[in-house]
């Protein structure tokens, strides 16, 4: 869409007057500064999935719309993870990040800060995988997609 | 060097390279440079209104009975509030129009200054796009594509927010010839692979439907539809917005369909096997109980030039995108280019039956009451008009008896708020009737709660002699109201009666018009006689109606199409 102040707002106005669920949305300026780029996850019938794709190509400041999911994609969250790290827990939760190919990007003697990336599914197993009272804090980004191969969105 | 204009100069010269004739607006502190310019020139002429709402409704009807772009002109804070609800009432009725708004200077924006409201984010849902200009240079291109953007594709509102101190500042003054945006390309041409199978269908059509609406009239299409209808033989209904896309007096027409549409209308759409719909977006007061309108197996096709408007409620089988005039010239030539001709037979066979449904005289009233029917006071209206009037409505029981006895032949000339259904919309929505069409004769149908939701204007209709003739429907009820709490409330007319009611004669009298009185059914006709030769006064008819008629036939809420409540 149109790197614009507004265009967002009208987005989410969008979805929320016309009662569609936002699951996640990220948005940020592209290599052109002139388009900012959206990835926008949300759930819905085949309907109403079709609806919201017209809705959204009604918005003047949207320049174009894809359903990721029609196509092979790669989709992408980041994830930011404080957790309570103290003995012989610390051994363990590093052992854990190095499976999910976390980094631990901050370090207190109390604590470990832990960057991940993945499918929301991959990080929604990373916090299966940990204690829950030893979660101090999260922070998730919402995904980001692109297409597969030659599939691309350019304009 | 080219000469620096101030950002006021520059809208104003904006209007005139669109050849804006009227704007409507009121002013205030936010646009005092816009009207300081507006007073230096005579090409723009500025209505004064008595409340913004009214502003907007009259640009509004300027716009529908003229397909030109209806201009309003709004102050910051409570000039813009105040406007909503005008600009909702366009919104879901399509209808291009530009409302140009003043804001506090943008260093002040955000900090609750004196007359701030959020105007972008406020309208944002009731517009097709608005804009906040916080730069000058910005400003012409900025009014360029808001014309742009409310008079192509699926009109409507588009706002523009102008700042104060940005229509004080200065700058060179280009207007561009055109714009283009690269994220707003509407289609015209529709596919013709799309074109082909709808041919088809119709062609192998045996009870065929052609169901039209607002688009029709937006897109200028009536006569082609005309063509197009005549030349098939089938039965054409219109809805509500789509009043005048086809001449309501020819026998192929048979009625407005819907909530409040004619028996045959609704049985021929429930019972067709082939449905044509072009620019109607099957709204719920239309197609009733969609689960209900599947019960009947048929094919659909879908004519829009919004693609969010086909398959929205109802499934369709040939979506085609495009506007209207455009496709249907394409689907005229396929007709007459292919040999084949539509089932003769089974289209007899189909206008029997339809020709059995008119025969319930769906629409049929005492005509020998005592009181005045409402519905008489319109056959009449029809009759002493000769049928060419513009008729503005408000929205209620009186609205649904206009359309339904007024026939309407020609586009542009019924003119109501169907979407939003907004009461105060009939009175300056005439005004701006009336400014688009100096010499044409404007009637205001009404009702004694509607009216009085922009009562105001009749003085601006005294300031700029406009002759409209009011038709007030008065039945001491918010009529529409009391037969919902009739029908489904167990007669309990909560709130729906109107207590001290003012006297309408002496009301019209004191704005400087005529008022008339009429209390008895054979009365009607010499005073819409005598009010109609005043050719150069505005007429306030109070016609004292019968309080207990209803609007029939009646599609209950949640009801099927074919489940009509009737007399
Ligand atoms: C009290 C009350 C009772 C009502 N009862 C009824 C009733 O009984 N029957 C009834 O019909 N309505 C009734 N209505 C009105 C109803 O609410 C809707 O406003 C109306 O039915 C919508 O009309 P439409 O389908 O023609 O769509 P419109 O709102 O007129 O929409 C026009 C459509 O045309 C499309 N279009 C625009 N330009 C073009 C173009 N160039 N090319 C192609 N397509 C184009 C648009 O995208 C849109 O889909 C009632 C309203 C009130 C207030
Ligand atoms: C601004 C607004 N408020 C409320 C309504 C709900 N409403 C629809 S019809 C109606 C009554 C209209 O009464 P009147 O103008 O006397 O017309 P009648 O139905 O009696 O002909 C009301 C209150 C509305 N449509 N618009
Ligand atoms: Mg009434």
């Amino acid at each position: 869409m149109e790197n614009e102040a507004g265009a967002l707002s009208r987005v989410a106005g969008l979805f929320s007057s016309r009662g569609y669920n936002i699951e996640s949305l990220t948005v940020a300026a592209t290599e052109d500064p002139t388009l900012s780029r959206m990835t926008l996850v949300t759930a819905g019938s085949d309907d109403v999935v079709e609806q919201i794709t017209k809705q959204l190509n009604k918005l003047i400041e949207v320049v174009k719309v894809v359903d990721l999911s029609d196509g092979d994609h790669i989709e992408r969250e980041l994830m930011l993870i404080k957790m309570r790290a103290v003995g012989k827990d610390r051994e363990e939760i590093k052992r854990m990040a190095d499976i999910f190919r976390g980094r631990i990007i901050d370090v207190t003697d109390k604590s470990y800060t832990i960057e991940l990336t993945g499918t929301g599914s991959k990080l929604d197993a990373f916090l299966e995988a940990m204690e829950r009272s030893a979660i101090l804090e999260t922070v998730r980004t919402g995904a980001s997609g692109i297409g597969r191969g030659e599939r691309i969105l350019k304009i | 060097m080219s000469t620096e204009l101030t950002g006021a100069e520059i809208t104003v010269r904006c209007l005139q390279k669109e050849g804006v004739d009227h704007i409507f607006g009121y002013p205030g502190g936010a646009v005092l440079y816009i009207y300081d310019e507006l007073f230096k020139q005579d090409k723009v002429k500025h209505v004064l209104v008595r409340h913004e709402q009214a502003a907007v409704h009259a640009a509004d009807g300027y716009a529908r009975s003229s397909n030109r772009v209806g201009v309003a002109l709004v102050t910051s804070g409570p000039g813009v509030t105040n406007a909503v609800t005008g600009i909702a009432t366009a919104y879901m009725d399509s209808i291009p129009l530009v409302i140009i708004s003043g804001q506090v200077p943008t260093h002040a924006i955000g900090l609750d200054a004196f007359q701030e409201v959020d105007t972008v984010g406020i309208t944002r849902p009731c517009v097709k796009h608005n804009f906040l200009v916080k730069d000058i240079t910005e400003l012409a291109t900025t009014i360029k594509k808001a014309f742009y953007i409310a008079s192509t594709g699926r009109p409507g509102p588009v706002l523009v927010d102008i700042p104060k101190d940005v229509s004080q500042q200065k700058t060179a003054f280009v207007y561009p010839e055109r714009v283009s945006m690269r994220s707003y390309n509407p289609v015209t041409k529709g596919h013709s692979g799309q074109i082909k199978k709808a041919v088809q269908l119709i062609l192998g059509a045996k009870r065929p439907m052609i169901y039209t609406g607002g688009g029709v009239i937006l897109s200028d299409a009536a006569a082609r539809l005309t063509d197009v209808v005549r030349m098939l033989g089938f039965p054409c209904t219109n809805t509500l917005m789509g009043l005048g896309g086809y001449p309501a007096t020819d026998k192929q027409f048979v009625g407005m369909l819907g909530m409040h549409g004619t028996y045959e209308a609704n049985m021929a759409m429930q019972h067709c096997d082939v449905l044509v719909a072009i620019g109607a977006r099957f709204d719920d007061r239309v197609i009733g109980n969609p689960k209900h309108f599947y019960n009947e197996d048929r094919k659909i096709i879908h004519i829009d030039i919004d693609p969010s408007s086909i398959s929205k409620r109802v499934k369709v089988d040939v979506p085609i995108v495009g506007s209207i005039p455009d496709v249907l010239d394409e689907l005229i030539k396929l007709l007459k280019a292919g040999k084949e001709q539509p089932d003769q037979a089974a289209l007899d066979a189909w206008w029997t039956q339809i020709d059995l449904w008119r025969a319930r005289d769906c629409l049929k009233y005492d005509r020998a009451s005592p009181i005045i029917k409402p519905q008489m006071v319109i056959e009449k209206l029809y009759e002493v008009t000769g049928g060419n009037a513009f008729i503005t409505s408000d929205v209620g029981q009186h609205q649904m008896w206009a359309a339904q006895f007024y026939k309407f032949d020609l586009p542009r000339r019924w003119i109501n708020s169907g979407g939003l259904g907004t009461m105060g919309f009939g009175l300056p929505a005439a005004m701006g009737v009336q400014f688009a069409n100096p010499e044409g004769t404007v009637a205001c149908v009404t009702g004694e709660a509607s009216i009085q939701m922009c009562i105001q204007e009749l003085s601006t209709c005294k300031q700029y002699n406009l002759p409209l003739k009011i038709v007030n429907l008065n039945n001491r009820y918010m009529g529409m109201v009391r037969q919902w709490q009739e029908f489904f409330h167990g007669n309990r007319y909560a709130e729906s009666y109107m207590d001290a009611l003012p006297n309408f004669v002496k009301l019209a009298e004191s704005y400087g018009h005529v008022g008339m009185k009429i209390e008895q059914p054979g009365d009607i006709e010499d005073a819409l006689k005598e009010a109609f030769k005043l050719k150069d006064r505005l007429v306030f008819m109070d016609f004292i109606t019968d309080q207990t008629e209803n609007v029939f036939p009646m599609v209950p809420g949640g009801k099927g199409l074919s489940e009509m409540i009737l007399v």
